[in-house]
């Protein structure tokens, strides 16, 4: 058979993931210290675990409604408003995902006819790109910069914008940069909204994780946005869940139900199990995620001023567990500089340009690592720089 | 916001120096805060958490319950202070419910513990019971998990 001609073009025109190869080196290496995975470090608190056990021991192992079960709906909704003063109605608006992924394949591929346009910041998370293409959307990318501390700005957006454009897909707290948009960064890009018939698919996936004293603003919170906001939140880095694949999507009624179909025609429910463990950790688990959270902001001080000593810039991440170095001072592009890093001195961080073009002559750096890595990692990254 | 105290409680080690770093405050601060807290007794010292199994030095632990009566004027306090002094003693709490002291006595074997409970422990006045329950293992101390072998996911990793 040639599968050139049998597998589907958009499939095939869509790039695998670009840093594979990086962690099949990693895996082979004893010593190594990873600064390159997206996940928490902890396990998932033990009481959430337990609920899970307990879900199975009293044989709770059939589907659930597709929406996802009543009493975990009900508490995303008290979580969501105590938390971030969002209002959703867990009945109509609230729909369980298999993780913060799905939620943002059902918002676009329930938003996009072919060729509306999707706007994309970059650097950010790898999946928005993909999932726009398969939907026969087009992206349409803004570069967020250093100088803007990677947020976008109401300018950007509306030059970004044209009689096509359908979605606007926000990612703060951001992946890769540690990023954050505060109320007024919100209001900027509300102003140009407004009025239009734009729609905001929020990734919110790292709400709980901001720093400085800062907390996350949601953009449906802001007047005239939550119309045209489908909130997309998560268990994953909240949690430590990553591997429950547990998100949701909260947005208004006539997009809740469009999404629900879709997902009920390929997915069905989120895992029933993963579901009574989301149950415990929204009403017992505020004071974990005080704790992770506690945890990573000394870390982030630490992993910041490390590098800052090392002379290499690097920008205030207020959000997520990611601090993005910029290496420009190197000469090396990101992709040489993390490879060479890796194979002389055994420190594993994904180069920038893996997230976006503008994000080349950056590195992702993950402080969801334990404290002796981070400070060993940082003095290996110093005997690096001498070599250069 | 994470206290000194919480810091040090997880890691001992932390010297005044990466705990400003990490509490995003300057070294001298964080100095002055510490020895304050050593001179108020809230740092009553620091140590190191160690598995003795795994070490060629003979050791076994006891908990032991006691049962006093409390002494006119002094309460508990004078019968404590008589069993605290003890060296083998490693740690004195008072309880609530069915007896008053639990009492944590380190010594090279069994014999050694029956004997210091026999001889010196019993024999304290207001002392008026004992029962002594040996350590047989030690999973987890002072919030730290002893060497258990786990099984690990396999890694994966992910953007």
């Amino acid at each position: 058979m040639n599968y050139d001609n049998i597998i589907s073009r958009v499939a095939r025109d869509i790039p695998p993931s670009g840093i594979r190869k990086f962690f099949d080196i990693l895996s082979d290496m004893d010593d190594a210290i990873s600064l390159g995975v997206g996940e928490p470090d902890y396990q998932t608190p033990w009481h959430i675990r337990e609920t899970g056990i307990w879900s199975l021991t009293k044989g709770f192992t059939k589907y659930t409604s597709n929406s996802g079960l009543m009493e975990l709906r009900r508490e995303i909704c008290r979580y969501q408003r105590r938390r971030f003063g969002l209002d959703y109605d867990w009945e109509h608006e609230t729909l369980v995902t298999v993780g913060g992924s799905e939620a943002i394949d059902l918002t676009i591929r329930t938003l996009c006819n072919p060729g509306d346009e999707v706007i994309i910041h970059e650097p950010s998370f790898v999946c928005y790109k993909p999932i726009a293409q398969l939907a026969g959307a087009v992206p349409v990318v803004i570069d967020t910069k250093a100088e803007n501390n990677f947020r976008i700005t109401a300018d950007e957006l509306r030059a970004a914008i044209t009689p096509r454009t359908k979605l606007l897909v926000l990612s703060y707290p951001n992946n890769p940069t540690g990023a954050i948009m505060e109320r007024a960064d919100l209001e900027a890009l509300a102003e140009v909204l407004r009025g239009t018939d734009i729609c905001v698919v929020s990734d919110e996936i790292y709400a709980e994780l901001t720093y400085n004293g800062k907390t996350h603003v949601s953009i449906a919170s802001v007047d005239g946005m939550r119309e045209r906001t489908v909130v997309v939140g998560g268990f994953s880095k909240a949690y430590s869940m990553t591997g429950w694949r547990m998100g949701y999507a909260l947005a208004p009624a006539e997009i809740i139900s469009q999404m629900t179909k879709i997902h009920q025609y390929a997915i069905m429910c989120a895992p029933t199990t993963s579901q009574y463990a989301g149950i415990e950790a929204l009403r017992e688990g505020d004071i974990d995620i005080e704790r992770m959270r506690d945890d990573y902001e000394g870390r982030r001080r630490v992993i910041i001023s490390g590098f800052r000593e090392l002379g290499l810039e690097c920008f205030e991440a207020e959000g997520a567990f990611y601090c993005f170095p910029c290496i420009k001072s190197t000469g090396l592009s990101s992709e040489e500089f993390a490879e060479r890093l890796l194979l002389s001195e055994k420190v594993a961080a994904v180069p920038g340009g893996a997230f976006g073009k503008s994000g080349e002559g950056f590195l992702r750096c993950c402080y969801a690592a334990s404290m002796q890595d981070i400070e060993e990692a940082l003095e290996r990254i110093g005997r690096f720089l001498k070599t250069l | 916001m994470q206290s000194i105290l919480k810091l040090l409680k997880n890691d001992g080690r932390l010297d005044a120096r990466r705990l400003a770093v990490i509490l995003g405050t300057t070294e001298d601060d964080v100095a002055a805060k510490i020895k304050q807290l050593e001179k108020d007794h809230i740092i009553i010292g620091y140590t190191a958490l160690i598995d003795w199994e795994k070490t060629s030095e003979e050791m076994v632990t006891a908990l032991i319950e006691v049962q006093v009566t409390p002494q006119r004027g002094e309460g508990f306090e004078g019968i404590a202070e008589r069993i605290y002094q003890f060296d083998e003693v490693e740690s004195l709490y008072l309880m609530s419910g069915g007896y008053d002291f639990a009492v944590t006595i380190v010594g090279k074997s069994m014999k050694d513990v029956a004997q210091f409970v026999a001889t010196k422990l019993s024999t304290v006045d207001g002392v008026r019971g004992t029962a002594t329950h040996f350590i047989l293992k030690k999973y987890k101390e002072s919030g730290v998990l002893f060497d258990v072998q786990e099984l690990k996911q396999e890694p994966s990793y992910q953007l």
